[in-house]
């Protein structure tokens, strides 16, 4: 079996024995469910619907703001009781639509393709915009613009990003075991879009039941074909992933339809097989409940707009008192200070410790090692941008590439001297990134 | 409020490897040479090790003291460096002589340009060139009485051995030396350089638990191989194999390249670095060992090398994952 990787990466503990056996069961949301209007990247979604409306599962609830934006369903039936401001999980006061669950789950009556012949490309793309599909791996670009590239015959891959290289998340996992079929068709929807591309279905190693499994489905498929990655991290990262699988080269300026690619995360593939093929909208996740915080880690199947409130006390509660908590994996989620925030599409995982490792580190001074070197996907030198970003040198950072960074975090996880680099270029990021929209 | 979980920027988890943890990787490291060079040298040899380690720890706890900064003795850098000042000793050395090359490491070298992480040379080494300009005879007098047991009977290529001269003396001028004896160790020297296979012990560990990068001593004796090899045919040497693999064996060399040439804050950061750093190190070494009129080069090629480090590391910048084809690319259609 050959495996497919990229240069640089590290080895993080990977924590998906606690949950990977355990089977997707469904969750009840509660009583109130939030829904907010920026569940993607783009402009946020226009409310269609006014207080006191009764609406119901899988209704739309606010349209797509422009066109590079997603529409958000209801998924439960109830009526709506407000609009106002919520957190989100990285912490900001978001706008939000909240809609009080009656506990009927009344559906709206999908309409289903015949055949995924009998639909045009314009059909399908528009079932995929129509059911509010986004990246469902955590960036949340809207799904219906990445599949419009404008040279849709220059497009030569499909990359379905099974790898799943954060610790601890289990959910794409689960999927591939539980529901190959529907991934499977999923992508079969999109390839229909591009006639000259491959499907690559690419799996870390870690997973060898999950690649069996998807290339005895395959077997038969003369488009599709599943490519073995090796288990590293960040494996799954959009640009190393195409580099691993097609060995093409993507930088912070191109778009991977630039290099003739598209990656889409496995779930984000079951939505586009639902929206395309069922019509339904994409109103429901799968969600990893894990670490050493809780008794019975999880892979639950949550509605979007639940509380993660409500997430504890299927993975068994708590054991004790937990110090971090994290939204998506520890090498790449947001830390919470509350619960009191709502599932999003791109909310995959909430990760939960008993102790945080990062507040007890002590920073010293760096002794030039080179492992943040060694370790960045990107080849950049992370010791160097650090320092010009305690600098607030742009000059030097840009000239060392700081903008090519992709934030997964590989150099402050391996510096022995425990300096936070990631975040030092990450808010260098940021300001250099504002200050360039604040001159436009 | 005291229900809030505790918040930071992602990653959420480290890796268990820290400073000290390295340091003390390469003390360990160093251990086979160290025990290997008391039982050569005797009684004498294990204070100079013990003294020079002590000293260099005081110095650094007490400018740390008196300059009111955080006691930072705890990452073994000190101790790492007083034991290579240590190995650095000719074995019957006064005992305040390393003492002095301690303090002049941590304090002038170390502290005096921001402590650990920010001196562009070897303390250590830096130490030994200046003990040997002030103290060169007591520096150069390798002469010793023996040790608690010689590990093998003393060979014949070294009867003159109690007056001191070393292995490298007799490479100098193209003569013959045991092999074997260099090999093992028992021959004269400084406490740890004697003993080859003590010191690639060490090697092997610190390559093992991923604490150094191979490229530098592999280049860096690779390099010095290649062109004594060459020098040796064209000095018509009697076998010119036979006697690189000595010089390769013989004087510091070989303690230089894997634990004094490898030290992160003084080599370059960059993979290509690494690489022309080692050149630039084998080709110092040929220089000073076998054009030059002295023996010894080892100690001199790395400080010197040392001092080009920010220059090789501005130019083997590495372009960014993605970003070379667009420079090509650009270029080949500013040519078209």
């Amino acid at each position: 079996m050959k495996r497919l990787t990229f240069t640089g990466g590290v080895h993080p503990y990977e924590g998906k024995e606690l949950s990977k056996d355990k089977p997707i069961t469904e969750v009840r949301p509660g009583k109130e469910l939030v829904f907010l209007l920026s569940q993607h990247i783009g402009a946020p979604a226009k409310p269609c619907v006014a207080v006191g409306d009764r609406v119901l599962a899988g209704q739309k609830i606010a349209e797509a703001g422009s066109f590079v934006s997603a529409p958000v369903h209801s998924s439960v039936s109830g009526t709506v009781k407000a609009f106002e401001k919520r957190k989100n999980a990285v912490g900001e006061m978001a706008e939000a639509v909240i809609i009080e669950n009656d506990g009927q789950y009344e559906k709206v009556r999908y309409n289903p393709a015949e055949s995924l012949e009998s639909l045009s490309k314009e059909e399908i793309i528009n079932r995929i915009k129509e059911a509010g599909v986004v990246g469902m791996g955590g960036a949340g670009f809207p799904t219906h613009v990445k599949l419009s590239p404008k040279e849709p015959d220059k497009l030569d891959y499909v990359l379905v990003n099974g790898s799943e290289c954060e610790p601890y998340l289990t959910s794409d996992y689960r999927r591939m075991i539980e529901n190959p079929e529907w991934i499977i068709a999923g992508l079969k929807c999109i390839l229909r879009l591009f006639d000259n591309a491959k499907g690559y279905i690419c799996i870390e190693d870690n997973k060898p039941d999950a690649i069996s499994r998807m290339q005895s489905l395959t077997a038969n498929e003369k488009r599709i074909e599943v490519k073995t990655v090796m288990t590293k991290y960040p494996e799954g990262a959009e640009r190393c992933l195409i580099n691993a699988v097609t060995g093409r080269k993507v930088n912070s300026s191109m778009l991977p339809a630039d290099a003739g690619c598209v990656v889409d995360n496995i779930d984000t593939v079951v939505a586009v097989y639902k929206a395309v093929m069922l019509g339904q909208p994409l109103t429901e996740r799968i969600f990893t409940v894990s670490g050493d915080a809780v008794k019975d880690p999880r892979n639950l199947s949550v509605k979007v707009g639940t509380s993660y409130n409500e997430l504890i006390e299927p993975a068994g509660g708590f054991i004790g008192k937990p110090e971090k908590m994290i939204s998506g994996g520890p090498m790449m989620g947001f830390a919470l200070y509350g619960l009191d925030v709502p599932v999003t599409k791109t909310s995959g995982a909430l990760t939960c410790f008993l102790h945080d490792d990062v507040s007890k580190e002590k920073e010293t001074a760096c002794i030039s090692c080179a492992r943040c070197v060694n370790g960045c996907p990107a080849r950049l030198m992370p010791c160097k941008l650090a320092t010009f970003a305690e600098h607030h040198d742009t000059e030097k950072f840009l000239e060392y590439y700081g903008m090519e960074c992709v934030e997964c975090g590989s150099c402050s996880f391996q510096c022995p001297a425990k300096r936070p680099l990631a975040a030092d270029i990450k808010s260098m990021r940021r300001t250099i990134l504002a200050n360039r929209k604040k001159k436009r | 409020m005291s229900d809030l979980y505790q918040v930071s920027v992602s990653p959420h988890i480290r890796e268990g490897v820290t400073t000290q943890k390295i340091m003390l990787c390469v003390i360990i490291a160093l251990m086979p040479a160290s025990v290997f060079g008391i039982f050569n040298f005797g009684f004498h040899a294990l204070l100079i090790l013990l003294v020079s380690m002590l000293s260099a720890v005081l110095t650094e706890y007490v400018y740390e003291k008196l300059m009111k900064k955080p006691i930072t003795v705890s990452d073994l850098s000190a101790a790492l460096t007083g034991l290579l000042i240590g190995l650095n000793m000719p074995p019957e050395i006064y005992w305040w002589i390393p003492v002095i090359g301690s303090v002049f490491a941590i304090f002038i070298i170390k502290q005096l340009y921001g402590g650990l992480g920010q001196n562009f040379m070897n303390p250590a080494l830096g130490a030994r060139c200046f003990l040997l300009i002030s103290f060169s005879k007591q520096m150069t007098d390798y002469a010793s009485k023996g040790g608690f047991l010689p590990l093998v009977t003393r060979v014949a290529a070294t009867t003159d051995a109690t007056s001191g001269a070393t292995a490298l003396a007799y490479l100098k001028n193209g003569s013959d030396f045991d092999l074997g004896a260099l090999f093992v160790g028992n021959v004269q020297g400084v406490i740890g350089e004697t003993s080859v296979i003590a010191l690639l012990i060490g090697a092997v560990f610190l390559l093992l638990m991923k604490v150094i990068d191979f490229r530098i001593p592999v280049v860096y004796l690779g390099t010095f191989a290649v062109l004594v090899c060459i020098t040796a045919a064209a000095k018509g040497y009697g076998n010119p194999f036979i006697f690189t693999v000595e010089e390769l064996c013989a004087g510091g060399i070989m303690l230089g390249a894997w634990f004094m040439a490898t030290d992160y804050v003084t080599s370059p950061v960059t993979n290509n670095g690494k690489i022309i750093f080692g050149a630039v190190l084998g080709l110092l070494t040929w220089l000073f060992r076998m054009v030059g009129s002295s023996a010894e080069g080892v100690s001199y090629a790395i400080i010197f090398s040392n001092c080009l480090v920010p220059l090789i590391e501005h130019f083997t910048r590495p372009t960014a994952f993605g970003i070379v084809k667009e420079k090509k690319s650009k270029k080949e259609a500013a040519k078209t």
